[in-house]
């Protein structure tokens, strides 16, 4: 067994909340520069010249990109020769939100009961997903979300005949009911199969793909670049102004499911599109 | 280049009249920011006749929850937040006098009636620039619910903050419908 000391993951997940959420992606930000090159709207330019020179200033001034730090939500991959030592990993998660969404002057946009509502004034508790792998590595991916994109996102049970036209459908279709609230350019995260929740699951966890990664799958990555060709021919465009940069990149993945079913959920990520990976 | 309106705090209504959508402003003043919480509380003020923490008339809300401003910074980042979410308590909040609103997204059909009726204007600023945008803003301070933290009602002056006439006072609107 390889021991990691409890301490070692919470200034690991205290660095990550604070990078991730002040310094825009590389491949993000390219995505953006390239969609201001190839940007014919006046008004989509301005928007998204706005928006490099804002994660410029961030940047710089180690200041959050967006106010929004989101709900921040962990994928992380244990491995079997792996034993943490001091608080559980959980414990040790929450402590490093804890730690750096405080020291890091970033927003708590956490409330303790979505009925009560009152703010735990520490961002916790994170949403964290595991999942057990090989080896004595501990790998922790990190994508805080904010909720002006999350609440445009939508899950439906669709019938296996609808098939992928079915899917395409939904996704076009939940990203014009979108239109400019969930801060576009946006990043698509379709999950397909399983069951409801896995479905779910699979969107959020496409979230955390580089936006340059070509899909592993030769007929899902014919399908990303199918709809999100789509998607650029709303004229949505930057901020919802009007364009054809609408998105940046559409991310599927796909899961087994049931004879009966064929789930479709579609997570929308704003142009921030904010992830960060760590290995322990 | 594009022509840019300079509007100064409070409105003049008749200032709001010559506003039309598409129209790029610089606003100079004071603003208040109050999101989700701050106007629920707003709403039972005024359910209870109690009188609210600010006076409405002619001023601008801002629906934003900024970070916390870090030693020396006057604010941390201060984006808007989907204004959709308050649209079930801005027509009464209209009719306190409220000129105007500065949010992101699309308003409901409610709004814009109320908007047309009380002559009021609502600016869009670029969802996500929080860093930019805290640029522009001079001084800031807690002025009501400081207990809901971010989400409390702070006093700003801004400096040309930099916003688009999303919906102007005759209702005509900017973003055009996509959903249809």
């Amino acid at each position: 067994m390889r021991v990691i000391q409890d301490t070692v993951v919470i200034a690991a997940v205290e660095k990550m909340c604070i990078e991730a959420n002040c310094h825009l992606c590389e491949d993000v930000k390219s995505a953006i520069e390239k969609g201001r090159k190839e940007e014919t709207s006046p008004i989509g330019q301005y928007i998204l010249d706005q928006l490099i020179e804002n994660a410029e200033i961030a940047d710089s001034c180690n200041m959050p990109i967006c106010q929004d730090t989101g709900m921040a939500v962990f994928f992380v991959e244990v491995g079997n020769k792996v034993l943490i030592e001091g608080r559980n990993l959980t414990e040790a998660i929450n402590e490093g939100v804890r730690r750096g969404y405080t020291q890091g002057f970033l927003r708590k946009s956490v409330v303790a009961d979505p009925f009560f509502r009152e703010n735990t004034k520490d961002n916790t508790p994170a949403v964290i997903h595991y999942e057990f792998t090989e080896g004595d590595r501990l790998k922790i991916t990190f994508a805080p979300k904010g909720f002006g994109s999350e609440n445009m996102s939508r899950l439906k049970m669709l019938n296996p005949s609808d098939g992928m036209e079915g899917v395409k459908e939904f996704v076009i279709d939940t990203v014009l009911k979108a239109g400019p609230n969930p801060c576009p350019p946006i990043v698509v995260g379709v999950g397909i199969g399983g069951t409801m929740e896995m479905a779910a699951l699979l969107a959020k966890k496409a979230l955390t793909k580089p936006i340059h990664e070509k899909n592993p799958v030769e007929y899902l990555d014919r399908m990303e670049n199918e709809i999100l060709e789509k998607i650029n021919e709303t004229g949505i465009g930057p901020g919802g102004l009007g364009g054809k940069t609408t998105a940046l990149c559409v991310r599927i993945l796909v899961y087994p499911t049931h004879i009966a079913g064929l789930p479709v959920a579609v997570n929308i990520n704003c142009h921030a599109a904010r992830h960060a990976e760590v290995v322990i | 280049m594009k022509n840019i309106v300079k509007l100064t705090t409070p409105l003049d209504p008749n200032r709001i009249e010559t506003l039309r959508c598409g129209d790029f402003v610089e606003i100079t003043g004071t603003i208040y920011t109050a999101r989700d919480a701050a106007h629920k509380r707003m709403k039972e003020m005024l359910e209870k006749n109690m009188s609210l923490p600010f006076d409405l008339s002619g001023q601008i809300i801002y629906y934003a929850g900024p970070c916390p401003a870090k030693p020396g910074q006057v604010i941390g980042s201060i984006g808007p937040t989907t204004s959709g979410r308050m649209d079930v308590y801005t027509p009464l909040l209209l009719k306190q006098g409220l000129a105007g609103m500065i949010g992101k997204g699309k308003r409901s059909q409610e709004v814009i009636d109320a908007m047309i009726r009380y002559k009021s204007v609502y600016f869009g600023a670029t969802g996500g620039a929080g860093a930019l945008i805290s640029k522009c803003v001079k001084k800031a301070e807690v002025i009501a619910f400081d207990d809901l933290g971010t989400e409390a009602i702070r006093r700003l002056y801004v400096e040309d903050l930099p916003v688009i006439v999303l919906i102007d006072c005759k209702g005509n609107k900017l973003y055009k419908e996509f959903d249809k």
